[in-house]
């Protein structure tokens, strides 16, 4: 048995759970059978329809703040902003209801379930493990570690800005929903008071438009890093999020 | 004190006609949005009711807020209504001044205890001492408080009692501070705008007279009857905007066509008042309806959300001045670099290990040692 057999793979004390996954995946290396099934269906379902959900929100939320030019000729004859803002709410709805079965499915899923929503924050070999896959995308370390699921530094933006920045557009978007529902509505009874937090609308509305950004900045990376990894690391990561399945490219050496 | 007068005694002393009276109270009814049943309830209220006794404060203001209400272009409402409500106690147009006038204050406040309204216009500085707005030769918060703690409500008028309004926008050198941030133990009903509109300043007064209680509020204390709705959500100009037909620049076709002002910054979407529908001078127009954007003057700190052509607060931090789009677009461009010059340095180390191949990686799920 080698160091690395009461190591978690998730970096944090291992529960039975975990365990249990890394026994799987032990069973899995001494067969050499270097693939373990990480994402269950409605884990990768939610992340494509979520993707799609982004997309739109991001879309039209940008159009809302700055409208297309102009049309011509009588307001009876278009419904441009209408549509646009049908879509972001839509979506906005699809999201949201999406993130409800996601933290179900947290509690009812294996343990890469959960680790969007949980942060090992008191853990100090979290924190070094940050550091050191942080060392391997600043080119200091020639090979990263291996993880089942997300690498800790993955993790750490997962919870905070993924997981915390989609639930403040969540609630903040409810919020400015609400001003167009009406007060007495359950938007109004749940959500409203969010609006004399941020100040006043306006300002709502501001908080809201840089947390499109924050989430395109999360996008970008979180696309970059897919690619990259599943390039340069030694697992599977875009073939992982469509199969379920992930790929340990160097078990055979 | 003899019989203590009703509002119709002193309306008809006034020589206000039986008719005009009936019909003020109609429309105030209609005002209110409630049902024409009201209109006879408000009549026989202000026939036995006695008169509420009104001390209306000046604080650190500009007095548009007197202005707009004396405007009030309702009919009679000029008449009636600063006849109905006793207003006892009012510096800027009183009759009355000096040693004369202060003595109204400690009078009311000594025979209606409890039974008075204080309405106050503009805000109290509290920087040194409050010395930054003398009234009758005394600091105003000192006079805003003593007449605030035995009246039965109190009515911030404006953006001034209600917010802070100019004279609190950052840095706020006098620390003007609004009204429910001094008086924390009376019901405080804010009619805020630069200035309220006079039917809902003169709604709000009927309201609490008809019904002897205050209006519903919302969570930030505002009467629901009238501010539980944006400017947008009944602006006139709405289907415009669902139909994504906005003003360019001013005074290009669509400004000539009354398109929407979205895109010039009106702070329609993001404040509520009901100029849009009650709109002003007696109805003949507003903001929107003369061709320029709503500037969100009802709104909490409007004077600090940046310019009033932009939809977007600006963002102040280090110096910089920016809004949520330069940020936003600044961030992911900077990200974009530098994910490309990274995805460089990748390709360039993957081609030289990839040359190398001499290196085993170290064992699987172990710790790196390196």
């Amino acid at each position: 048995m080698t160091a690395h057999a009461n190591q978690s793979p998730l970096g944090k004390p291992a529960d039975d759970d975990e365990i249990a996954d890394l026994a799987t995946a032990r069973n899995h290396l001494q067969v050499r059978q270097t693939a373990i099934y990480v994402y269950e269906w409605p884990v990768r379902l939610w992340h494509w329809i979520n993707a799609a959900a982004i997309v739109v929100l991001a879309a039209t939320g940008y159009l809302i703040a700055s409208p297309l030019p102009s049309l011509p000729g009588e307001a009876s004859q278009h419904f441009l902003m209408g549509y646009i803002r049908f879509a972001h709410f839509t979506a906005g709805f699809v999201m949201a209801i999406g993130m409800v079965g996601r933290i179900y499915w947290a509690f009812v899923g294996n343990v890469h379930a959960r680790q969007m929503f949980i942060l090992p924050f008191w853990s100090g070999k979290f924190w070094r493990e940050v550091l050191v896959e942080a060392q391997w995308y600043a080119f200091l370390r020639d090979y990263p570690k291996k993880y089942i699921g997300h690498n800790p530094l993955a993790q750490l933006a997962m919870v905070t800005i993924y997981s915390g920045g989609s639930l403040f557009m969540i609630v903040t978007g409810f919020a400015l929903y609400s001003e167009g529902a009406g007060q007495g509505t359950w938007f109004d009874t749940l959500f409203g008071w969010v609006i004399p937090l941020a100040g006043n609308s306006q300002n709502l509305h501001t908080i809201h438009h840089i947390g499109m950004w924050v989430i395109i900045c999360f996008v970008i990376i979180h696309v970059y890093a897919a690619v990259r990894e599943d390039i340069m690391s030694r697992q599977s990561m875009i073939s992982t999020m469509v199969s379920g399945w992930r790929m340990f490219k160097d078990d055979g050496k | 004190m003899a019989r203590v007068e009703t509002f119709y005694d002193v309306i008809r002393r006034q020589g206000i006609s039986r008719r005009s009276f009936l019909k003020f109270c109609s429309l105030t009814a209609a005002s209110l949005g409630l049902a024409p049943a009201f209109g006879p309830r408000i009549a026989h209220a202000m026939e036995t009711k006695p008169r509420i006794p009104v001390l209306w404060l000046h604080g650190l203001e500009c007095t548009c807020c007197s202005e707009s209400f004396i405007r009030s272009a309702h009919p009679l409402v000029k008449d009636v209504v600063l006849s109905m409500i006793s207003l006892d106690y009012d510096d800027t147009i009183m009759a009355a001044a000096g040693h004369q006038a202060e003595a109204i204050l400690d009078e009311i406040r000594h025979e209606y205890k409890g039974r008075y309204i204080a309405a106050v216009e503009g805000n109290p500085p509290l920087n040194e001492d409050g010395m930054y707005c003398i009234v009758g030769g005394r600091p105003f918060v000192e006079q805003l408080r003593e007449v605030c703690s035995d009246a039965m409500a109190v009515i911030s008028w404006g953006s001034c009692a209600s917010w802070g309004c100019v004279q609190a926008a950052h840095p706020n050198p006098t620390r003007a501070t609004p009204v429910h941030e001094v008086i924390t133990d009376k019901p405080i009903i804010k009619v805020p705008g630069c200035p309220p509109i006079a039917e809902v300043m003169t709604g709000v007064v009927s309201y609490i007279l008809t019904f002897d209680k205050i209006p519903e509020l919302d969570r930030q204390g505002r009467p629901k009857m009238f501010y539980s709705q944006r400017i947008h959500d009944k602006c006139y100009r709405r289907p415009h905007f669902d139909a994504g037909q906005f003003v360019e620049q001013w005074d290009d076709e669509q400004a000539q066509k009354g398109h929407c002002l979205y895109k010039m910054g009106c702070k329609g979407p993001t404040t509520y008042n009901a100029c849009s529908t009650t709109r002003w001078n007696g109805g003949v127009s507003f903001p929107i309806q003369s061709g320029h954007g709503c500037i969100g003057c009802s709104e909490d700190g409007f004077w600090d959300n940046g310019s009033f052509y932009d939809r977007l607060t600006n963002v102040k931090q280090f110096g910089i001045e920016a809004n949520a789009d330069q940020i936003g677009g600044t961030v992911a461009g900077v990200i974009g670099t530098g994910i490309a010059a990274h995805a460089a340095v990748s390709a360039v180390k993957r081609a030289r290990m990839k040359s190398g191949e001499t290196q085993a990686p170290p064992h699987p799920n172990a710790p790196s040692h390196d």
